[in-house]
């Protein structure tokens, strides 16, 4: 299994491509992902250019551990086959899929990619792959879609395209939003797979900003694609859980583990009644805590 | 490669090149750079050594520089000569196979 499959991914970056200053240096910013854009960023007329500037900062620049993702373009496109092909090339770490609207889309480029692993000598699995939901159909298809291919590690919503195909607006108060949010993450959980919510590009509105975060941390969500460094910070503070949150969640596995051995099924932690059931949640805090790198117990 | 029409890639913002590319006999090539001072030798050696693995050998170049990294010059030199080659983006998408690994690296 990839050991990528499941990393800490709390903010992915995008960038555009085909802009030498954006992607020379964004590891000094510290997101968990950048988000490698030759689609909706890059003019028609330049997806060529784009292409073979992805390939020399993949194999150029040292990105110090931020996690490579390229968005190719949608498959409706005649673009995304040579869009596969340097990806593969250049080895990046996953692609996103644009526009992903069935499992038949996943498996078309797992397909292609499987192709030019064969081509470039790249080791078949390597690459992960992640999809888009930008529209109805992708949304009612979320549950096929996620369990497409043992390959994909998520899907992520994307927000306008999404709001543009159900006739409506990005309001700012998430209603439109809500359905497809809340749809995805179930079927995402239900898969196995991660989920990551859709950019937030008032960037002089921080709170909002924040509060958004806040909500889709609170349902579930294991991250946030974003449009601006600025946004890191809040996105990392509030998906990396709190110094009260993981003395909670040793105190459980410890106790779990310990009255287990004892035949205890229920008991109490700093006054709440816990059972077996708070067991992987604390792990998944402990776990989260250690990617995050603000773990300083012994589990 | 054989150059047989115009083709510029590249922009003129900061941290990116402008490279224009022209049929020519031999490799004329001229550099702009407002670092010509401190990093033009480097500049030049990375151009032609990209134009040698493409197998340039009559074209007119023509770099304008604004602080690219090499990575910078080798995507937008390369932009440049597949352009100027027939490797448009609607031959590409036809099929036309990019050489990623072999004369692009």
């Amino acid at each position: 299994m990839n050991p990528n499959l499941n990393r800490l991914r709390r903010s992915m970056m995008f960038l555009n491509a085909q802009k030498p200053s954006l992607i020379k240096d964004p590891y000094i910013y510290k997101p968990d992902s950048i988000m490698l854009d030759l689609e909706d960023a890059v003019a028609e007329n330049q997806k060529d250019a784009a292409r073979y500037s992805l390939y020399h900062a993949l194999k150029e620049i040292d990105y110090r551990g931020v996690e490579r993702v390229v968005r190719i373009n949608g498959l409706e496109t005649a673009h995304w086959k040579e869009d596969v092909r340097v990806c593969v090339a250049g080895r990046c770490d996953s692609i996103r899929i644009s526009k992903t609207e069935s499992a038949a889309d996943v498996l078309a480029v797992q397909a292609e990619m499987e192709k030019a692993e064969e081509e470039f000598g790249v080791e078949k699995g390597s690459i992960l792959l992640m999809a888009a939901l930008e529209s109805t159909k992708g949304i009612l298809n979320a549950y096929e879609i996620c369990t497409a291919s043992p390959l994909l590690f998520g899907v992520a919503l994307s927000g306008g395209d999404y709001t543009k195909d159900l006739q409506t607006k990005i309001t700012g108060t998430g209603v439109e939003l809500a359905g497809a949010r809340q749809s995805m993450i179930i079927a995402a959980r239900a898969a196995g797979k991660q989920c990551f919510d859709t950019v937030f590009t008032n960037l002089d509105d921080m709170e909002g900003f924040r509060k958004e975060v806040e909500m889709i941390k609170a349902m579930g969500y294991d991250g946030k694609s974003i449009v601006n460094p600025r946004q890191i910070a809040v996105t990392h503070e509030v998906f990396t859980p709190s110094q009260k949150e993981i003395i909670f969640a040793e105190k459980v596995v410890k106790e779990v583990d310990e009255k287990k051995a004892k035949g205890i099924g229920v008991f109490t932690v700093d006054g709440k009644m816990i059972d077996i059931a708070f067991y992987p949640g604390a792990v998944r805090t402990i776990n989260m805590a250690k990617a995050a790198g603000v773990y300083e117990g012994d589990l | 490669m054989e150059v047989t029409s115009t083709a510029m890639a590249g922009t003129l913002e900061s941290s990116d090149c402008q490279v224009t590319v022209e049929p020519g006999t031999g490799i004329d090539l001229s550099i702009e750079s407002s670092v010509i001072n401190q990093y033009g030798k480097a500049i030049k050696k990375t151009i032609l050594e990209t134009l040698e693995r493409l197998e340039v050998k009559d074209a007119k170049v023509t770099v304008v520089d604004k602080g690219a990294l090499d990575c910078t010059l080798k995507a937008r030199v390369e932009g440049a000569v597949f352009r100027a080659s027939g490797y448009t983006e609607d031959a590409i998408c036809a099929g036309k196979k990019l050489p990623w690994g072999g004369a692009i690296q």
